[in-house]
């Protein structure tokens, strides 16, 4: 387990730095930097050792050499600065960078995830780990650069100005440090799984918080508050003990490296002073050893502070890697056919598919619709329509058999092109939150404006739009609820009509939508099958007898195809749906 | 945020000792200047081996004792922290569930989210910060400067301008950088939103190719986002340096100083080591405290957002009225509704005036109407989600605010409009209706609800996982498993809020049947946006606008009714020609 961990956070160690490759220049001068501000960060305790040395008592005191030491000290301090401003802002720069590319290529994947995935997967958790995982990542990295780096540094020049003034104190300073090393990466350790266990308590609980807070009319309803309060004071009860372990467990770090420090020093004042006595050093020296005691500790301290933040942000960066990881969907076969003019000819030759690989949904299934026929799906509810479009869009694809268009298998037709000859209108109205014009002109990003109001006419959405508070530049956002589900509905159309391909998946309303719209809708979608190949998720009985070809669909299968009066002479399925529709 | 404070209430002792043994630790930290100015003093100058010994014993054992002390202090920190926000958000959600659909309305149930897990987050990191570190850097900071006036009163005058001029520097950069902050969060928020929206929108982006004009959308908004970032950052940067060489002027006033004074035989060598050793260690506890204040305003932020919810609302859910009727056993299924008008709060309209009907035993009410007409409304105002501005809701005649509020719900089976079944099992969504529910009584419920296939159709029947939301069922199955939730409890009155949207005419038709035949004929209110739902009901209420713009059967509402004639007219455009003809 513990092997595994480690293994896995080399993993990921390795490719957070192979994303840095590309800032090599950047980084190296940065390095140089850093070598410069430690050199003189290092330096100025010797020189004010020196100061001290020339302040030994009353009447000796070496004024000239005390004032020219001074003077270095405040050089050395304004070049120190400097050379450590243009550090931070350069590691500022890339540790951003970094992010920002880590995150647009995690979008560039999830927009090619296969759908398999992303239904089942909640949303939620992919946001989180696009928005604050890879910001813990950017903030270990900032730490990273700035402390781990330059604490390393400052620890070996130490040693080495140490070296160079006493090697009898600097062998008692480097005997004590294992102690220091060891006490960090011991509480490192046990901190990294106590803010797993935190974290994930923390989400079981967010995703507690997520259900029952949007639906909590719903939980008020049927009187359930007090089981919701159970449910979830279980789990607040455990997220506290949980808390309270990773906290307290992450703030020994310091105090306990702090403390070693302390004995280091003690240890340096012992030997010093004792040098002292001997002659063997000064006490200048001794003064400036104390101080080094001090800065040489401190990266310790803070390279172990900094190891607990990495951590943390190695596991969110984990998270990040793991979605760019996600296998996406089947890329086109080389040899892929673009799909132009499609006639529109649909064949299901034998096809078999299901979501979970043994739980069977469609098996060995024929249909076979001609150009410009319109196909009404029809069936009781959770039948598997949505299954039929997710096939004919390939957002999945089957398992046996083939989807054809016009005589080609779609897994050997590219992508775009497919999708560029099919649209949707589905009941659940996505638009984005961008003005109704980008909306309408998603299909067709190139639309000039008289283009785009033709295409609302259309749809019957113009005289709506033209009435919004800024009409086509009115922005529509998701929790403005500024338009009805019905006007939704027609800039969907609308954003159909302007690209208007050859063959159409329509997903009749049921409800919701008020009589005027849904009249509106209704003249739109007749407006738009003229012609086309179009697949209707019906529930209208006059839309269902207009068809062509009905397709009955019952558990997943398609029990029974033909048009209305063929389908009512076999007297079947069909005809009882038909029967219970009448309205008396 | 005060208020707040009656949440660490349990944790008194916790919040006394973490901050005294920090001030414990600080104080032996201040301390070891003065030992090695002794050792240098006292044991280098007069070559006394065994006190230089005495005086290294010494700093280890404070540095011990610092540690201990410490320990108990973050500890404390620790429990009291972690305490508090478990308390918090317990009061929270305790809060939530006794809000009223107008508070849940008003609020916006996303923000109360929001309050519940990242504000309280950072609440609970405020706390331990301020229990660990709010005197303690005060404390060194002041302690030092203090300490060096008892060395030396000139030199110590140093001190007395360096720690205001670092205070400028770390406070200014801090000031200057908390609303870039705030920008940057609202980048983030877009970013966010892109994010979530990708996710959500993904077959209709998909559908129109727009994958790569999306990315190219996040692209921008997170170069953007990194920009203000990287400004922030650059401020930021500034801090270190300043004050570096701040305290480096101040190490070379110091020694010049302490320069003469040694000279003049005032001061011993010791002392100005002493001296420069205090002020080492004044910038990081100054620096610590900046830090401190900003996660204690943002906590606060974050903490007055909490107590603003806490302290909104009736709280105490609907007031109930004094006289407490003893409400009968049995149940009648009687409703009347009697000049009943509701406005929504913050609303200038009623969305609902001067209704007017009732309702017997057994009755199937139908409601019609266009969007917005107040169909919702109506049904909502029956278990007392909301109250009426003025007329009276009577059940089983006594009137609906006599009732306490469980007793009426529980009456009541609510099918709410959006299908909603939560992360569990089957099972357990329907137990909501009733926790003491059979099986039997479980399938009896399926069974009119037409969804024993949707349970039969599982590998493992009732016992089949229901992940959250239920998105791992179709929007017809959720509907029907939520009107089988609500028949669970055998209700008096059910209320179908358009619940039945997502199911075919054929499922539509079977389910409206096996309500009728139900053994406990319940009052059945059925909303809905299609005639052919509603043509069978006893009674139909046709609202147009918040009006009862008709009440009557299908036929007597063909005949008379206006606007009912146009609801039919444009779902069955072909039976109104033919009678036309």
């Amino acid at each position: 387990m513990k092997n595994r961990d480690t293994k896995l956070q080399m993993q990921t160690i390795k490719r957070v730095l192979r994303g840095l490759a590309s800032y090599k220049k950047w980084l190296v001068l940065t390095l140089l930097l850093a070598v410069v501000t430690v050199a003189l960060t290092l330096y100025i305790p010797i020189l004010t050792g020196r100061a001290i040395d020339r302040i030994q008592g009353a009447g000796m005191v070496d004024f000239s050499a005390v004032s020219r030491i001074l003077l270095t000290v405040g050089i050395s301090a304004a070049v120190t600065a400097l050379a450590q401003w243009i550090m931070s802002a350069l590691h500022n720069k890339i540790a951003f960078e970094v992010v920002v590319d880590i995150r647009n290529r995690a979008i560039e994947r999830i927009e090619h995830l296969p759908l398999a995935y992303l239904d089942s997967h909640p949303a939620g958790d992919t946001v989180s780990r696009m928005i604050s995982d890879a910001d813990q990542l950017a903030d270990g990295l900032l730490l990273g650069f700035t402390q781990l780096f330059t604490g390393v540094l400052t620890i070996l020049g130490t040693l080495g100005f140490m070296l160079s003034i006493h090697p009898g104190i600097t062998l008692v300073v480097l005997l004590m440090t294992p102690l220091s090393l060891f006490a960090a990466a011991f509480i490192a350790k046990r901190t990294y799984s106590l803010f797993r266990i935190q974290a994930e308590t923390r989400a079981q609980q967010t995703a507690l918080i997520n259900e029952t807070i949007p639906n909590q009319k719903i939980v008020q309803a049927f009187g359930h508050e007090a089981d919701t309060m159970n449910e979830f004071d279980e789990v607040n009860q455990r997220l506290a003990d949980a808390s309270c372990r990773a906290t307290f467990n992450s703030s020994l770090t310091n105090p306990v490296t702090r403390f070693i420090n302390a004995l280091v020093y003690a240890a340096v004042g012992l030997t010093g002073a004792l040098a002292a006595i001997r002659g063997t050093v000064s006490v200048g020296e001794l003064s400036c050893f104390l101080s080094y005691a001090n800065q040489y500790t401190k990266p310790f301290n803070e390279i172990s502070s900094v190891v607990t933040e990495l951590q943390n942000a190695l596991a969110c960066a984990d998270r990040i890697f793991a979605l760019i990881d996600e296998p996406a969907e089947v890329p086109d076969d080389a040899d892929a056919v673009i799909l132009q003019n499609a006639k529109g000819a649909v064949e299901f030759r034998d096809i078999s598919f299901s979501y979970v690989p043994d739980q069977k949904l469609i098996s060995h299934c024929s249909v076979s619709v001609k150009p410009g026929q319109r196909v009404a799906i029809v069936g009781p509810t959770g039948c598997g329509k949505t299954t039929l479009i997710n096939l004919i869009m390939r957002f999945y694809d089957v398992t046996g058999g083939a989807v054809e268009i016009d005589g080609t298998d779609l897994r050997h037709i590219t992508r775009e092109s497919l999708r560029q000859s099919i649209g949707m209108v589905l009941q659940e109205t996505w638009l984005k939150n961008a003005t109704v014009r980008d909306n309408i002109r998603m299909g067709k990003p190139d639309a000039d404006e008289a283009e785009i109001i033709t295409a609302a006419k259309a749809a019957n959405a113009h005289s709506f739009i033209k009435r919004l508070p800024q009409g086509y530049d009115t922005i529509i956002s998701d929790k403005s609820g500024a338009l009805s589900q019905g006007q939704r509905q027609l800039l969907c159309i609308a954003r159909l009509m302007l690209s208007l391909p050859p063959m159409l998946i329509l997903d009749e309303a049921t409800s919701s939508i008020d009589t005027r719209t849904e009249q509106k809708i209704q003249a739109a979608f007749q407006k738009m099958m003229q012609g086309r190949t179009s697949f209707i998720v019906a529930h209208r009985l006059s839309t269902i007898r207009e068809a062509d070809l009905i397709l009955v669909m019952r558990d997943g299968q398609i029990i029974e195809q033909g048009n209305h009066a063929s389908l009512l002479k076999q007297n079947g399925f069909y005809a009882s749906l038909v029967k219970a529709a009448a309205p008396n | 945020m005060k208020k707040l404070l009656r949440f660490l209430a349990d944790y008194k002792k916790e919040c006394a000792l973490g901050p005294l043994f920090k001030m414990l630790e600080a104080t032996f930290e201040l301390l070891v200047p003065f030992v090695v100015r002794s050792m240098i003093d006292d044991g280098i100058g007069c070559n006394d081996t065994r006190h230089i010994i005495r005086m290294c014993l010494l700093m280890a054992l404070l540095a011990a004792v610092g540690l201990t002390s410490t320990l108990f202090a973050q500890y404390f920190a620790a429990k009291a922290a972690a305490g508090f926000s478990a308390k918090l958000r317990q009061a929270l959600m305790q809060h939530i569930q006794r809000m009223t659909y107008t508070d849940l309305d008003t609020l916006g149930t996303s923000s109360l989210v929001t309050r519940m897990t990242s504000d309280v987050n950072q609440v609970q990191t405020g706390v331990n910060l301020t229990i660990r570190l709010l005197l303690r850097s005060p404390f060194i900071v002041f302690g030092a400067m203090i300490s060096a006036f008892l060395i030396d009163v000139r030199a110590a005058l140093i001190f007395a301008v360096a720690i205001p001029l670092l205070s400028v520097v770390v406070f200014g950069i801090m000031l200057i950088s908390i609303p870039m902050h705030k920008k940057v969060q609202e980048h983030l928020d877009t970013v966010t939103d892109i994010t979530r929206e990708n996710l959500d929108g993904v077959r209709v982006i998909r559908a129109f190719r727009n994958e790569d004009a999306e990315a190219a959308r996040f692209r921008r908004e997170n170069d953007a986002l990194a920009a203000v970032q990287e400004a922030v950052g650059r401020i930021s940067a500034v801090m270190n340096p300043a004050t570096y060489v701040i305290v480096n002027l101040a190490v070379i006033g110091l020694l010049s100083i302490g320069a003469i004074r040694v000279d003049a035989g005032l001061l011993t060598q010791g002392s100005v080591i002493a001296l420069y050793n205090l002020m080492s260690q004044i910038l990081v506890e100054l620096i610590k405290f900046a830090n401190l204040i900003i996660s204690i305003t943002k906590a606060a932020a974050c903490g007055n957002r909490i107590q603003a919810v806490l302290e909104s609302g009736t709280a105490e859910a609907l007031p109930e009225t004094a006289q407490m009727t003893v409400i009968p056993e049995n149940r009648r299924g009687e409703i009347v509704f009697d000049h009943v008008t509701f406005t929504y709060a913050g609303a200038s309209v009623p969305a609902l005036s001067d209704i007017s009907f009732s309702a017997k035993r057994g009755e199937v009410i139908g409601v019609i109407g266009g969007t917005g007409a107040g169909k919702s409304t109506l049904v909502n105002l029956i278990p007392r989600f909301y109250e009426p501005d003025s007329g009276s809701i009577t059940v089983d005649g006594i009137p609906a605010q006599a009732f306490p509020q469980n007793a009426l719900r529980k009456r009541i089976g609510v099918v709410p409009q959006k299908a909603v079944l939560f992360h569990g099992t089957i099972r357990e969504n329907l137990l909501w209706g009733d926790s003491n529910a059979s099986d039997a009584a479980i399938e009896d419920a399926l069974r009119t609800a037409q969804a024993l296939d949707v349970v039969r159709s599982k590998a493992k029947g009732l016992d089949e996982e229901v992940r959250e939301g239920g998105r791992n069922f179709s929007g017809g199955q959720r509907q029907r498993l939520t009107i089988a939730r609500a028949l669970v409890r055998r209700p008096e009155f059910l209320i179908l809020d358009d619940s039945a949207s997502a199911l075919d005419y054929a499922t539509d038709a079977a389910l409206r049947q096996s309500l009728r035949a139900l053994p406990d004929s319940p009052t059945v209110f059925i909303v809905s946006q299609r005639t052919a739902s509603i043509s069978q009901a006893d009674r139909i209420l046709v609202l147009d606008d918040g009006q009862l713009a008709g009440i009557g059967t299908h036929e007597e509402l063909l005949q008379s009714c206006a606007v009912y004639q146009e609801i039919h007219a444009s779902q069955f455009p072909e039976e109104v020609q033919h009678e036309k003809s």
